[in-house]
């Protein structure tokens, strides 16, 4: 039921407070509600927390508990942390909504042309299928369909000039 | 200082001075000369205060003792008198001979220009109060909002012309924003608009280098009223003139700002679009939220 535990070394994400949207590594458990933390890596002093404000993630760090702040930072260093984050689809999800909420007025215009266009080919592709399918009969019709659809969608990604990409891998994270 | 600005000024003096006399002899004219350059330009060297202060806004000395000690026994100015001399010969006319017709009348009559007033009120109106700081609106000061620089492209808001976006020219001298479609995007031609009623977006458009012609003012762009009442009362409301009448000097106007600005706008990718297109709000749009 539960694959995250809260132990020592487990990397956790910090979701409100005044180090909102950092990393830091359980170092030690304090109380039933606040553990040591540490996040050398990520700029966050050593200092407890309370559990409440932390997210744990899938990373967990080697070291033995009370370790020190360098001892934490070999570790975090060793495992790559930090890259290992940004590779992962929450980061992403985190990056695209900021992404979002920072659109001017003419990035969203953009955006909401690139969306068009995009749509437009899918539409177009779908119709084609569509119309095979009804010509030739539903079943040699079938798989067709399912292999033709993944196709357009790469196309237009290629073709679009430099900010519709950023925006639209925002979209496609939606 | 003052001191150091003396000498510096003599020799600066000298030099044309001696031009002008011609050289004549270099050795006497010298001192006569600095005496010369020292009258006229010692005016500006002021003394301190002949009377030290014993406390704040007491003086050592009396009224009368700093009349003897500020010599002003030796300073009595007196207006020059040319300038009276002049005004009284300068007195206005203050009648005029007229010619009058008629039989036996004596041709003409000697009228006063300034007449006396044919009435005066039974009570005087009171003297206001002083006011300070109530300008008139000629004299107000004109702010602009930070975001809004020349090129910035703005959201109207209201008017015919409402969700339109649209690029900023300049500031007029009213206050109002000179802002152009261009029309040949969104049909919006040369138009003031109002700072407040306007939404400034990030996107700026390059004006380096375009000139504005500056005849485009608010008495350009202000509207024209017809006031001529024939005293007619059934036809006076049809008389103004409600169909607004394009010029060909807008045209040409609006041909010369645009022609520059469309140039620049063709270089932004997708800008045009954007100029075209008009400002919403859907479902789930804030515009608390929204960064323009």
């Amino acid at each position: 039921v539960f694959k995250r535990f809260v132990e020592i070394g487990r990397v956790a994400f910090i979701s409100f407070g005044p180090h909102a949207g950092k990393l830091v590594a359980i170092v030690d458990v304090i109380d039933q509600n606040r553990a040591l933390v540490d996040g050398p890596c990520s700029g966050v002093r050593r200092q407890a927390m309370p559990f409440k404000c932390m997210q744990l993630t899938d990373f967990v760090l080697k070291f033995p508990h009370s370790a020190r702040q360098k001892c934490v930072r070999r570790a975090w260093e060793k495992e790559n942390i930090n890259e290992k984050w940004s590779a992962t689809r929450w980061a992403k999800k985190i990056e695209a909504r900021e992404k979002k909420a920072k659109m001017t007025d003419f990035d969203r215009y953009k955006v909401m042309k690139a969306k068009k266009m995009r749509n437009r080919i899918i539409k177009h592709e779908m119709k084609k299928l569509q119309r095979m399918a009804s010509k030739k009969g539903k079943k040699p019709g079938k798989p067709e369909k399912a292999a033709k659809g993944k196709k357009p969608e790469k196309a237009p990604k290629a073709k679009k000039p430099e900010k519709a990409p950023a925006p639209k891998a925002q979209k496609a994270q939606k | 200082m003052a001191g150091e600005k003396a000498p510096e000024k003599k020799p600066a003096e000298k030099k044309p001075a001696k031009k002008k006399a011609g050289e004549k002899k270099p050795a006497e004219q010298k001192p006569s000369q600095k005496a010369a350059g020292d009258k006229k330009k010692r005016v500006k060297k002021y003394h301190a205060s002949r009377n030290p202060v014993l406390a704040r806004g007491i003086g050592r000395y009396s009224r009368s003792a700093m009349y003897a000690r500020k010599a002003l026994y030796k300073r009595k100015y007196t207006a020059p008198e040319t300038k009276i001399e002049k005004k009284k010969k300068e007195m206005p006319r203050a009648t005029i001979t007229k010619p009058v017709g008629g039989d036996k009348n004596g041709g003409s009559r000697v009228v006063k220009i300034r007449k006396m007033p044919r009435y005066y009120p039974t009570e005087d109106v009171p003297r206001k109060l002083l006011s300070h700081g109530k300008k008139p609106f000629c004299e107000h000061k004109r702010r602009l909002r930070g975001s809004i620089t020349p090129g910035t492209v703005l959201i109207l808001l209201t008017g015919r012309h409402r969700g339109k976006r649209v690029v900023f020219l300049k500031q007029l001298d009213t206050g109002l924003l000179l802002v152009t479609g261009p029309l040949a995007v969104n049909r919006v031609p040369l138009r003031r608009a109002h700072q407040k009623f306007v939404i400034a977006t990030s996107t700026k458009v390059d004006l380096t280098g375009v000139k504005i012609p500056k005849h485009l003012t608010d008495s350009y762009f202000k509207k024209k009223r017809l006031r001529k009442p024939k005293h007619q009362e059934g036809e006076i409301f049809d008389t103004e003139k409600e169909k607004y009448e394009l010029t060909e000097q807008r045209k040409a106007d609006q041909k010369a700002v645009d022609s520059q600005i469309l140039a620049r706008i063709k270089k932004v990718p997708q800008l045009r679009g954007y100029l075209r297109s008009t400002f919403s709000l859907s479902n789930g749009v804030y515009p608390h939220k929204l960064v323009f």
